[in-house]
């Protein structure tokens, strides 16, 4: 689970510091977990709930502060957590950040399916289940709706834009989890609670055997930018709709729009 | 020493889509030296003559390819590219490009950057451009490893216009470690435009108060021979299908002309359609954000304003 700035901000509120390349949150607007990745606990807490001897970690990778959509996975039936968060571990590509997941995942060991959101909220790339599948050695299967586990194998019902596939893979597999497959589960306060109670342990760097050459970027990220906006609404004007809409007409007709 | 530009067709019903001649265009203006295609597949080496404006195109044709596999397509796509050797590699921001790329990166060590809009080269580097925090900030990415994976927006790039076929060079890759398998597939029905592909889309939002309003924005998408797209909310609510949702957390869209209706222009919303060419608003609330992003709009209510376009548009095409 990714921790992100809130992303249902009005675009105007939207700001970047271009000189440290980063976003700066409007003032009083949350960290949230990234859309996708709570569907990814939902997918496993699905899974939990055909088996309940299935065991469900949640990892994190980020800032102090993560520990907190760590607890909202936990208080949705996850088991444990594990924030892998140092200084070190600030700024990296998405490269880097499969590096330290997968690491996490070796060290955890004995992981049968690993579940990531199809793309992050902030940066769109969509890349982080798949390059942790190619660190780990597993088959991927991406833009899952529904996700079951059967007999050492995993079944996915991929949904696509022109069709759905049905598509199997043996243990351990990583999937990718599309919003398709459904609202994440609301957490009760006494599950909120127990959130509390559960292990939650903190690693660094050092404790993954990673230095800064296993961490060097592949990809820079040489400028952020706010593009600039020139449009300037023509707004149609007329004393009825039916003049509004003509008018509308006509001008999409001489634009050649339609 | 890595050299060129290869680029990956895509091929449907034996005809090369539109984005492989976006990509070939987008290869060529780069300047990165010779410009080749691979193509993939079960079946495919007879569409290789169509591809054209590249040097050389690379056909893997196995039986094992007939579905699409990430683990089957990143074999044939990792023994091409080293068969190329090349400095960069261009996929489409497709189903098969967005799901192929990482994996393609993870196999070669190299880095992948996602959904490019504009690219040029610089020192030598490929750096490329995307949408990053749902469409409301640019980030300019750059590689320090090669080959450059990048996949580039249907639409983004201008295609070329003929050219001659390059050679064929076929090339055998190992299919033994696929470890997926599609054990079915259903196409979704091919009534009317699909949302990606069309180049008007109407979406409503949830001002439009009830599922049963869509009925003027399906005429108005008939009337234009265009697709209808939702809001999430909408899509939350149940009115339309998820599969219509333009969004963050939906489907992207870069149609000629966007009309939203009765949609406020949300980030989320914002992140989906902020790439359409033209946006119309149709909104009574004449702050709504969607009119920031507009180039034209109706300040009113849809209840009036629809019927009234649909006859307005109607009328002026029958004027010819």
């Amino acid at each position: 689970m990714k921790q992100v700035p809130d992303w249902d901000i009005p675009p105007a509120s939207f700001k970047v510091d271009e000189a440290t390349k980063k976003v700066v949150p409007p003032p009083g607007v949350a960290a949230v977990a990234s859309q996708f990745d709570e569907i990814a606990v939902e997918a496993a807490m699905r899974i939990k709930d055909a088996d309940n001897s299935v065991k469900v970690t949640v990892i994190s990778l980020g800032a102090p502060t993560a520990r907190e959509v760590i607890k909202k996975g936990l208080a949705m039936g996850a088991d444990e957590g594990v924030l892998i968060s140092d200084d070190s571990l600030n700024n990296l590509d998405s490269s880097a950040v499969a590096t330290v997941l997968s690491s996490a995942i070796k060290k955890l060991g004995d992981v049968d399916l690993v579940l990531t959101g199809r793309q992050a909220v902030d940066w769109d790339q969509g890349t982080t289940g798949t390059l942790i599948a190619g660190m780990i050695d597993a088959p991927v299967v991406t833009f899952a709706k529904a996700v079951a586990v059967n007999d050492g194998k995993v079944t996915v019902e991929r949904v696509l834009p022109d069709a759905t596939e049905k598509v199997e893979a043996p243990l351990p597999a990583v999937v990718t989890v599309s919003n398709e497959l459904g609202e994440p589960r609301y957490p009760k306060l006494q599950q909120i609670m127990a959130a509390g109670k559960k292990p939650l342990q903190t690693w660094a760097a050092a404790d993954l055997g990673l230095d800064a050459p296993a961490l060097a970027p592949k990809l820079t990220l040489e400028s952020l930018f706010v593009p600039v906006v020139d449009t300037k609404v023509e707004i149609m004007e007329g004393d009825t709709p039916e003049e509004q809409a003509m008018a509308l007409a006509r001008r999409l007709k001489e634009a050649k729009l339609i | 020493m890595p050299n060129g530009v290869l680029i990956l067709a895509e091929v449907v019903d034996g005809e090369v889509v539109a984005i492989t001649n976006e990509l070939v265009g987008a290869a060529q203006r780069l300047g990165a030296g010779p410009v080749s295609a691979m193509l993939i597949g079960a079946g495919v080496e007879g569409a290789a003559a169509k591809v054209t404006g590249v040097e050389k195109t690379y056909v893997v044709d196995d039986a094992a390819l007939a579905q699409y596999t990430t683990d089957g397509y990143v074999a044939a796509a990792a023994a091409i590219a080293q068969q190329a050797d090349p400095a960069i590699i261009l996929l489409g921001q497709t189903d098969m490009g967005r799901d192929l790329a990482p994996a393609l990166a993870s196999k070669l060590g190299t880095a992948v950057a996602m959904d490019t809009i504009a690219m040029e080269m610089n020192d030598g580097k490929l750096h490329t451009t995307r949408p990053a925090y749902g469409g409301n900030a640019r980030a300019v990415n750059s590689f320090s490893t090669e080959p450059a994976i990048a996949t580039v927006r249907p639409k983004s790039q201008d295609a070329i216009e003929g050219g001659a076929a390059g050679a064929v060079e076929k090339v055998s890759a190992d299919m033994s470690g696929v470890r997926t398998n599609v054990v079915d597939r259903q196409e979704a029905s091919a009534a009317g435009v699909r949302l990606e592909d069309a180049s008007v889309v109407v979406s409503g939002g949830r001002g439009l108060g009830s599922p049963e309003n869509f009925a003027g924005i399906e005429e108005l998408a008939k009337v234009l021979g265009g697709a209808v797209g939702c809001s999430r909310a909408v899509a939350d609510l149940g009115w339309r299908p998820v599969a219509e949702q333009v969004g963050l957390t939906g489907k992207v869209v870069s149609p000629t002309v966007y009309i939203a209706v009765a949609i406020s222009g949300a980030s989320q919303h914002m992140a989906g359609c902020s790439g359409s060419k033209n946006i119309i608003a149709i909104n009574k609330d004449a702050d709504a954000n969607i009119f920031k992003a507009a180039r034209f709009g109706i300040v009113g209510d849809f209840k009036t304003v629809m019927p009234a376009l649909i006859d307005a548009i109607k009328k002026v095409k029958d004027e010819g």
